[in-house]
């Protein structure tokens, strides 16, 4: 069984700030991370390597500083890593990025001959995108069922048993068969850290390039181009700014109290 | 001249760093307080393979054996977080498991090793006695041959991880060498009759770490045991001290590292007199000269680290590195504790544990004067 | 993909056979033919001596949209046990704010199984027609039957825009939704608006965990899809409006989908930890003793968050360790905190100064809580905060 990880490097704070002058991203001295749910992925996939000896592939569609990323997934004990790198992927949003994932995985089913027996995995969402839509996005262009939400899973025989958490109040046990595409949650499990020794051992494989011909992209369907969302304007929220101390009675005051947190969409 | 670190290095830091944060920083605090290293930690640790950092992969290590710097770094980084376990793994891992591995037979070496790499036994290195301190050369536990066997009698003191040590490297007289005594070290398996561990110390700082009185009642030791030969012992413990002394000043420089930014921290956030006292003047040389102290400490460590890998001779630029480690963090640990004020002679601050365990570093592992000793004799004798 | 081999031309000389590494080749009555074993490699393809083997790959092509077909605001409602959860609600206010600027209808979709009797009244929130997709299956919610229906519904309807709640539900099956269809999908929108000249949809949401906050367009594609935050936008009720009913009743059942529902477990709703709280109500000294706690408790519970303490509350043994905010506690940045009786001392500050909005309530005018807090009562908090638990149950009930 292959066990392909989608792995993305994130920026690792949660205070990002814009340069005023230019309306796009301050990324110096922020440090790079794997998106935590990611790191939920991989665990999941190296804990199913260990039960049932599937090889585990880390792919991730990035600048070359996310090799570092790919690379930690290594020392966590994935067997090989791919990273998607080419000026041409720039600009993507998740239709594009979903369609370059999508290209890498059949090239790379293609190259190993595989056809039904893998499994994706992806993190739910990213910290910095949050918008969950890749996942389910590659599994539609492979063609294969999609499980999101997931907080436990299990293969069974040939079949796989997936448990679902859409609700706080309710569980949902699904079967289905492989091929399948699930998406994790940082819940499902305590991602492990990268041994000592699987450090050193990651330096001793290699994070293989694949450029946009290596998968056979075709440029207009990629990237910036083969995207349909454009960001029109980024902006950060104003803080709220004043303070002020509330008059009157007690009644007076909780009323006017909750009206100010209902504007504030708090309530 | 390279002053940056490889890849490998950086991320080693980071993951020996956020490792730390997140499972030894939790219980640091009460670890220091009933002076007990939690054995969840123990177990995660042994997994991380810290306990195996410089032993080669082959005996069950991490494989770092050749690259000093990196097991700086995991020092240093543990050390950060809590002095305790870095002294624990530190010790264990630099003089006694890192001397089998280096001048052990291969016979020595796949019996004694991999337990040893893997954490399942732990390692300690029984040099110390109540009459030989600084004076290592006048020690007086015996090594008296019969036999296959050597039957040893005395005892140690002051051990670090003596008491909860399964392999012990211990540093026996065997006789006389004319004016000097002729010391022998051995390897010994504490699942020996005759051996037993007597007093625990309670001590000032470090306090999780194991400290221990070791004792030695006709304890029989096969040849094969011995490390290196008959009479090396004083040279080899010479030199196994060179190597440990690194180690050590790692765990000082990362000892230094945690009071300077707890400092600033502090500074940027306390206010009186109307503003974040980080603006004040004493308190802003205060943090100057930590910084400047911890990295003069850092750069020497790296210094002697990197002359061990390249081969070169490495046992004076590691004293210089404890030395200024030690009295650095020892100096940043005082000014913590001041620049916190009030706060800092509480418990629920962390500078307050920092003071304490920062006096330790500058005693044990060589004290600052035998440093200065290590330091001066080099120089006088054998020039630069 | 495919293989294609011309059988005419095909000389039966093998050569596939022995070059194909997964035996996915043989020759059969003298052609060359594939077995269950081709993965499509195109090994084969370089060492046919008369070139009788292609592969045919798909090729991707992003559909071209006559965007002037697509007419109208549809919304994808949402049920659970066949109860229609408030988002539909809130997105057809949005909807019918959006459709009154356009000019255009709104329809909102619901696939169940006994909604029935629950559809008229969506009129009466702005529903200009309701599609229902009626079968027993439905009842509970199938990824796969979701897609495929809704794309049949949206090719045919052809709305230009499509607002779904950003549940879990609905961020399962939007995405893939706007794969199949190639329409650009703008996740957990707060904002929605229209362009003047051009009519767009300008969709707006929070990135970096909200520290930035981008609108986003799809000018090329139809429909414009958007998951919508639920909480964020407000219904419209009292709408005189007879809706349009529309029933379709689909015969389907679990054949029809890749996946089988095994079993569904109710469950207790697990307590979440403070760092992850959107609310958070901390008491400190000024609560008095651990039985007046309580009432810092009720406040929580009416509000869904989660109860936090000052130091002194956790070494006075008030409250658990593990909900000490501070310095040398937990640091939180909650949307909402509310310090009840807590002075504000710096090392409290610390620990939760960066929360979107604070509330103070405190006995003492000039303790320095006020000075960060955004809303201040200078009162008894054992008055107040009763009296705001009690607020907030009736302002709920409302709802």
């Amino acid at each position: 069984m292959k066990i392909f990880v989608c792995i993305k490097q994130v920026p690792g704070v949660s205070e990002v700030k814009i340069d005023p002058e230019t309306n796009t991203l301050v990324r110096e001295g922020i440090p790079s991370i794997i998106n935590p749910m990611d790191k939920n992925g991989i665990e999941l996939a190296l804990e199913l390597k260990e039960k049932y000896g599937a090889e585990t592939i880390g792919i991730s569609m990035g600048p070359p500083q996310a090799e570092e990323a790919l690379r930690e997934a290594l020392a966590m004990g994935l067997d090989e890593t791919y990273l998607l790198t080419d000026r041409a992927f720039a600009g993507a949003d998740t239709l594009a990025t979903s369609h370059t994932l999508s290209l890498a995985i059949k090239k790379l089913l293609e190259n190993y001959g595989e056809r039904d027996n893998y499994l994706v995995i992806c993190g739910t969402q990213a910290i910095d995108g949050d918008t969950a839509q890749v996942g389910p996005e590659v599994a539609e262009e492979l063609g294969i069922p999609q499980i999101t939400y997931v907080q436990k899973f299990e293969i069974r025989d040939d079949k796989v048993i997936v448990e679902r958490a859409f609700r706080g109040e309710e569980v949902v046990i699904i079967e289905t068969k492989l091929p399948v595409l699930v998406s994790v949650l940082r819940d499902l499990n305590e991602p492990r850290y990268p041994t000592l020794d699987g450090i050193v051992d990651s330096y001793e494989k290699e994070v293989k390039y694949l450029n946009h011909e290596d998968i056979e992209a075709v440029k207009k369907n990629i990237g910036l181009v083969g995207s349909q969302t454009e960001v029109w304007r980024i902006f950060v929220p104003k803080r709220k700014g004043e303070h002020i101390i509330l008059e009157g009675s007690i009644e007076e005051r909780v009323s006017e109290l909750c009206q100010k947190l209902k504007e504030d969409k708090l309530i | 001249m390279e002053f940056s670190l490889t890849k490998r290095q950086k991320m080693i830091r980071k993951i020996t760093r956020e490792f730390s944060e997140e499972y030894i920083a939790p219980v640091a605090e009460e670890s220091d307080q009933t002076s007990q290293l939690d054995p969840k930690v123990f177990e995660i640790m042994k997994k991380m393979k810290y306990f195996g950092t410089c032993i080669p992969k082959e005996y069950g290590g991490a494989g770092l054996q050749d690259d000093t710097i990196s097991f700086c770094i995991v020092t240093e980084e543990i050390g950060r977080i809590d002095a305790s376990w870095s002294i624990t793994t530190g010790v264990h891992c630099s003089v006694c498991a890192y001397p089998i591995y280096i001048y052990g037979t291969d016979d020595q070496k796949d019996r004694f090793l991999v337990d040893l790499a893997t954490g399942e036994k732990l390692g300690a290195f029984a040099l110390t006695e109540a009459n030989a301190g600084s004076d290592a050369g006048g020690v007086q536990l015996t090594a008296v041959k019969d036999g296959d066997e050597y039957i040893l009698n005395g005892s140690k003191i002051f051990a670090t991880n003596g008491g909860i040590a399964e392999t012990l490297l211990v540093v026996t007289t065997t006789g006389q060498k004319g004016r000097r005594k002729e010391l022998t070290i051995f390897i010994v398996d504490t699942n020996t009759p005759g051996y037993s561990v007597g007093v625990r110390e309670d001590k000032l700082g470090v306090r999780a770490s194991n400290t221990s009185e070791l004792v030695f009642q006709d304890v029989r030791v096969p040849e094969e045991n011995i490390l290196g030969k008959v009479g090396q012992g004083f040279r080899l413990g010479m030199q196994i001290l060179d190597y440990g002394r690194i180690l050590m000043a790692a765990q000082c420089v990362g000892l230094g590292q945690a009071c300077l930014e707890a400092s600033i921290k502090y500074a940027n956030e306390r206010v009186q007199f109307g503003q974040k006292i980080g603006r004040f003047q004493g308190i802003q040389w205060k943090i100057a000269d930590m910084a400047t102290a911890v990295e003069s400490s850092r750069l020497l460590t790296y210094k002697a680290a990197y002359k061990c890998d390249i081969g070169e001779d490495y046992g004076h630029a590691g004293a210089m590195a404890k030395l200024v480690a030690s009295e650095s963090a020892m100096q940043a640990a005082h000014d913590a504790v001041q620049i916190h004020g009030g706060y800092g002679l509480m418990k629920a601050y962390d500078v307050e544990r920092y003071f304490r365990d920062a006096k330790m570093a500058e005693i044990y592992e060589g004290t600052s004067e035998i440093q200065r000793y290590v330091i001066a004799n080099h120089l006088l004798r054998k020039g630069f | 993909m495919s293989i294609i081999i011309d059988t005419e031309e095909c000389t039966g000389c093998g050569a596939c056979v022995d070059n194909c590494p997964f035996g996915g080749m043989e020759i059969k009555d003298n052609v060359a033919c594939i077995t269950g074993e081709c993965t499509l490699c195109g090994a084969c393809v370089d060492v046919c001596p008369v070139e009788v083997i292609t592969i045919e790959k798909e090729e991707f092509k992003i559909p071209k949209m006559d965007l002037s077909k697509f007419k109208g605001v549809m919304v994808i409602g949402e049920q659970f046990r066949n109860e229609i959860q408030s988002v539909v609600y809130q997105l057809l206010g949005k909807g019918r704010d959006l459709a009154d600027k356009l000019g255009v209808d709104v329809s909102v979709v619901l696939l169940g199984s006994e909604l029935d009797d629950k559809l008229k009244e969506l009129g009466e929130y702005g529903a200009d027609e309701v599609i229902y997709v009626k079968s027993p299956i439905l009842k509970d919610y199938y990824s796969d039957l979701y897609v495929n229906t809704l794309t049949e519904i949206i090719q045919e309807r052809k709305p230009e825009i499509v607002l779904i709640g950003a549940t879990p539900t609905g961020r399962d099956f939007a995405p893939r939704l706007s794969k199949r269809l190639y329409a650009g999908c703008t996740a957990d929108c707060t904002g929605l608006d229209i362009e003047e000249d051009s009519g767009n949809l300008l969709q707006t949401r929070p990135t970096f965990g909200g520290n930035i906050m981008a609108t986003i367009r799809t000018p090329t594609s139809r429909p414009q899809m958007s998951t919508v935050r639920p909480g964020i936008f407000e219904p419209i009720e009292n709408i005189k409006k007879k809706p349009k009913i529309t029933i379709i009743e689909k015969k389907l059942d679990e054949e029809d989908s890749v996946t089988k529902i095994l079993k569904i477990i109710d469950k207790e709703k697990i307590a979440i930890n403070l760092e992850e709280a959107e609310v958070i109500v901390s008491g400190g000294r000024g609560v008095g003793n651990k039985e007046n706690f309580k009432i810092i408790e009720d406040l929580a519970e009416a509000l869904g968050g989660e109860v936090g303490g000052s130091r002194v509350t956790v070494e006075l043994e008030w409250i658990e360790q593990d909900r000490q905010v501070g310095q040398t506690g937990k640091t939180v940045s909650p949307k909402l905190y509310i310090a009840c009786g807590i002075s504000g001392a710096i090392q409290h500050l610390v620990g939760m100064e960066t929360s979107d909005i604070i509330v103070a309530i405190n006995k003492d005018p000039n303790a320095p809580i006020f000075d960060v807090a955004h809303y201040g009562i200078v009162d008894d908090l054992h008055k107040v905060v009763p009296a705001l638990t009690e607020e907030i149950k009736k302002r709920k009930s409302k709802n």
